[in-house]
């Protein structure tokens, strides 16, 4: 693929030439991303496709499974949402205000990061069981956190936080003052400044920060089994299943499993594309 | 413009930063010397620090050679699929016979590996205990109270563990000699134990720090040397260990795994070190860590007054061997997992 | 840089609600991510330091975080130079199936770890399409370091190119377009021109690089084979650690690890300070 070839498909500013080395860094991208994406991803649906329907379906549509997949995409989802939620309010703190142990609280932002999943799954399942720090309080009105679903929604939550942050937080830095400014001249309330004109400039970055918190938190294994449960039917998650089955060496069965979250995967992230797409433009359009 | 100078500036920086690092990645040469690898299940690291430091002790004696024993433990029904998969292990000491019967299918070890070596090639064996709380409130002294309404019993998944299934398998062989036991009837109880179970961990381990640590649970199915390893970690007041009036004998075996040691050269000294295990004083560390050894007459008389008496019935006598076992109960779609409400 | 947007009197929130939203901004922190960082900090240190140093001596853990420091040596510049021409490519040009190829650089993290690894295994296993070929040869790769390294890569992809792509769609290709009509060549406009503009986000994303490669488990542990002293990284010696009901250690070698974390972000907010400083002077 060279400069010429891609120009063909029409240049946005139709200046071909302007920024140079297209060639090279899609040669790159895409020979990197074939290598070590494409190729095992290849790899693992052939080997999911190399059985019968029936014992695909066997194995990736059983009860269990689905119970698994409800869990795995149910539980990732809420908590995407409340990170999705307090990612931006938190984004926006960090970017907009300033107080005491304000960069503290941006370098810990990266710490389910760079807490590896498996610490984070034990310290959270020592803090939320039973005779937990937190799990103590949630006890005494009843709650039991770990080992159970709501465990699997802490842990995603957990993991799932700096994604919305860390997208939000230099478009909301990079944001032109002056449009709020010229928003509040022309008489607008702070209120309808935010939601108007700061909620839309953003919007794309948080629904970016939204799905890779989202598609980050359906694969989760590290963190998750540690306070799951794993219980069969109950607080078994999906990629718990895949585990399982290749103890019992059913290759074929966990690469069926590992398929289906697949192919959920790539759904979300397409339409996750198009409405940032969507979002983009009607910013643009502003 | 400051771009190019902070570009510059943060090469520099990056550069340094690989430079301060580089001493810790360089790994001092390795002297020369013999290793073998041992792929082995969770419970048995205490076991296999003691056994391998006494064999290569025993080997430097001899031919004054250094040998190293690299260890890898796992789940027993992962590791054997790390070794399918290619892990190079010269042997192989796994907690299920079944696990080595599918290394056997793949041609990785001989069709008659139990053969190999004596007592059908497990030269330890164990049983599954019950661990309870200090004081025993809950009164558990046998299988069936494990049903009774309010009892928590935490056990690992016998779908990724090997000692899981050991535990299911006692708990099945009990109710079936029951009067009136029939495999109905022991359906109903393992699926009683099993809606009971507030956490499925797993593997042993973490069954174990569920059950001690995270306080959960009324009584914890557990190997017996893992009972005895707990109790010695944790202190033996923390919890008490019950002996159920029948339970399984496990026979955790173990195999030179042929295809590897040909190509690597070691399969004389692999066997040694499997027959080590059979030898007075591998049977005396064997009994040390809560094991049963098979010729307890080697072991010390202390070790092996821990041992309670318990009437033990085989996988063979009552379950037809793993390969039966493992298909009616713990294959995919069957009876664990009618159990567990996972099939249809 | 500009001073903080709420010094201009129409960018104000009433004080009452700004505090309101570091406070519960505050709290959420406090209560997610300070609170576990605490627990594993407690549970190393609490036996007193000595135990702590004890246990990170130990040869084990050392070999370790040799393993891990060594795969984090060759994943993150491996991801430096793939991020950033995927970046480059995404960012500054327009090209059919561009959406596509943003979609498969997020691949990586929707795909669970355990399918992470289990790629690999499928392909260069015993039993995978390479694998009789590798044997043949006596190469390893799965439960080795190139299988490590590989997985590695796999799950820490994204993040170069992720932090890069926004940062580098909003600042437009105008500079790029300048430089080149200054004659400046794809190397030059890229190292000064593209790069700097997008310094913090490229640092955040290397750091970020980083610390996921170091603190990776599921992926690794699949493709690990976990020999002792051999193939074990920091997290999968924290997980046989815990299995061996040394909890000390076991939390040793976490704190370990978010220390490592810790300094990373101490690191990076130095830098951005300095980078700022910078900017003033010369802005």
């Amino acid at each position: 693929m060279s400069a010429t070839a891609a120009s063909a498909s029409g240049w946005r500013f139709h200046r071909p030439t302007a920024v140079p080395a297209f060639g090279t860094a899609f040669g790159i991208a895409v020979a990197g991303l074939s290598a070590i994406v494409l190729i095992p991803i290849i790899a693992l649906v052939l080997k999911g496709a190399d059985q019968t329907w029936a014992s695909f379906a066997a194995a990736a549509f059983s009860p269990r499974a689905l119970a698994a997949y409800r869990l795995s995409f149910g539980a990732a989802f809420l908590a995407a949402l409340v990170n999705l939620v307090m990612g931006v309010l938190i984004a926006w703190v960090l970017v907009r205000y300033r107080f005491p142990g304000r960069r503290l609280a941006d370098a810990l932002i990266d710490l389910p990061f760079a807490l590896p999943t498996a610490v984070a799954g034990v310290a959270l399942a020592t803090i939320c069981a039973p005779n937990g720090s937190v799990g103590q309080v949630a006890a005494a009105f009843g709650i039991q956190l770990a080992f159970t679903p709501v465990g699997v929604f802490i842990a995603l939550v957990f993991i799932g936080l700096p994604f919305v942050v860390r997208t939000v937080q230099p478009v909301l830095a990079d944001l032109e003052p002056e449009v709020e400014e010229a928003a509040a001249l022309l008489g607008a309330s702070r209120w309808r400044t935010v939601t108007r004109v700061v909620l839309p400039a953003i919007a794309p970055a948080a629904m970016t920060g939204f799905t890779l918190a989202f598609a980050r938190a359906v694969g989760e294994y590290g963190s998750v089994i540690f306070i799951a449960g794993n219980k069969p039917m109950i607080s078994e998650i999906a990629p718990l299943l895949i585990v399982v089955q290749l103890e019992q060496y059913a290759y074929g069965a966990a690469a069926a499993i590992a398929c289906v979250m697949l192919a959920a995967s790539l759904v979300l992230l397409v339409i996750s594309a198009a409405m940032q797409r969507r979002l983009e433009r009607e910013g643009a359009d502003r | 413009m400051t771009g190019p100078v902070l570009a510059r500036r943060r090469l520099i920086a990056a550069g340094s930063l690989a430079t301060l690092a580089l001493p810790f990645l360089v790994r001092p040469a390795a002297a020369q010397e013999r290793t073998l690898l041992n792929v082995s299940y969770d419970p048995t690291r205490e076991l296999y620090r003691d056994v391998n430091a006494a064999f290569a002790a025993q080997h430097k004696a001899r031919t004054r050679e250094d040998l190293r024993i690299r260890m890898s433990h796992g789940g027993s029904g992962r590791q054997a699929r790390s070794v399918i998969d290619g892990l190079e292990a010269d042997v192989v000491t796994l907690a299920l016979g079944g696990d080595i019967d599918v290394l056997a299918e793949a041609g990785l070890v001989a069709k008659d590996w139990q053969a190999a070596l004596p007592a059908r090639s497990a030269p330890y064996r164990s049983t599954i205990v019950f661990l309870v709380r200090k004081g025993n409130p809950k009164r558990i002294a046998d299988w069936g109270d494990l049903a009774k309404p309010g009892v928590a019993v935490v056990t690992p998944n016998p779908k990724t563990s090997g000692g899981a299934r050991w535990n299911y398998l006692a708990a099945w062989g009990w109710a079936l000699a029951q009067p009136g036991g029939s495999d109905a009837t022991a359906q109903q109880f393992l699926t009683t134990i099993f809606r009971n179970a507030p956490v499925l961990d797993t593997g042993a381990r973490g069954s174990l720090t569920t059950f001690v640590r995270r306080n959960i649970g009324d009584v914890m199915l557990a190997w017996e040397n893992e009972g005895f390893l707990a109790q010695q970690e944790f202190g033996a007041d923390a919890f008490e260990i019950v002996v159920p009036s029948r339970s399984i004998l496990a026979e955790p075996p173990v195999a030179v795994v042929d295809r590897v040691v040909q190509r690597r050269g070691t399969a004389a000294l692999a066997r040694e070190y499997l027959e080590f295990l059979y030898t007075p004083q591998g049977q005396a560390i064997i009994a040390r860590h809560g094991y049963r050894p098979i010729a307890p007459e080697h072991a010390a008389a202390a070790d092996m007054a821990k041992f309670p008496k318990a009437e033990l019935f085989t996988i063979d006598d009552v379950f037809g061997g793993w390969g039966p076992a493992t298909t009616k109960h713990f294959a995919e779609g069957a009876l664990f997992d009618r159990i567990t409400g996972g099939a249809r | 840089m500009r001073l903080a947007a709420d010094t201009r009197p129409a960018l104000r929130d009433p004080s009452g609600i700004a505090w309101l939203l570091i406070a519960a901004a505050l709290a959420w922190i406090l209560l997610l991510l300070v609170l576990p960082l605490a627990t594993v900090l407690w549970e190393a240190l609490h036996k007193g330091l000595p135990r702590f140093l004890e246990a990170v001596k130990e040869p084990d853990t050392l070999a370790s975080i040799r393993l891990t420091l060594l795969v984090a040596a060759i994943a993150v510049p491996v991801n430096l130079v793939l991020g950033v021409a995927m970046a480059w490519a995404i960012a500054k040009h327009e090209f059919r199936g561009r959406a596509m190829l943003t979609a498969l650089i997020d691949l990586p993290i929707s795909v669970s770890p355990v399918v992470s690894g289990l790629v690999f295994v499928l392909l260069f296993g015993a039993q995978g399409w390479l694998g009789p070929w590798l044997q043949e040869r006596d190469i390893k790769i799965i439960f080795a370091l190139p299988g490590m390294v590989l997985a590695t890569i796999f799950v820490t992809l994204p993040y170069v190119a992720r932090t890069l792509i926004p940062i580098m769609r909003r600042q437009g290709v105008d500079e790029e377009e300048a430089a080149a009509t200054l004659g400046a060549g794809a190397w030059t406009t890229l190292a000064r021109v593209s790069l700097p503009n997008a310094g913090l986000a490229l640092l955040y994303g290397v750091l970020l690089t980083n610390a996921r490669a170091m603190g990776e488990f599921g992926a690794v542990s699949v493709v690990s084979g976990s020999i002792r002293g051999e193939t074990n990284t920091m997290p999968l010696h924290v997980e046989i650690l815990h299995n061996e009901y040394d909890e000390v250690g076991a939390f040793s070698v976490a704190a370990l690890l978010a220390l490592l974390a810790v300094v990373t972000l101490v690191l990076k907010v130095w830098l951005e300070r300095r980078m700022q400083a910078r900017a003033g002077v010369g802005g």
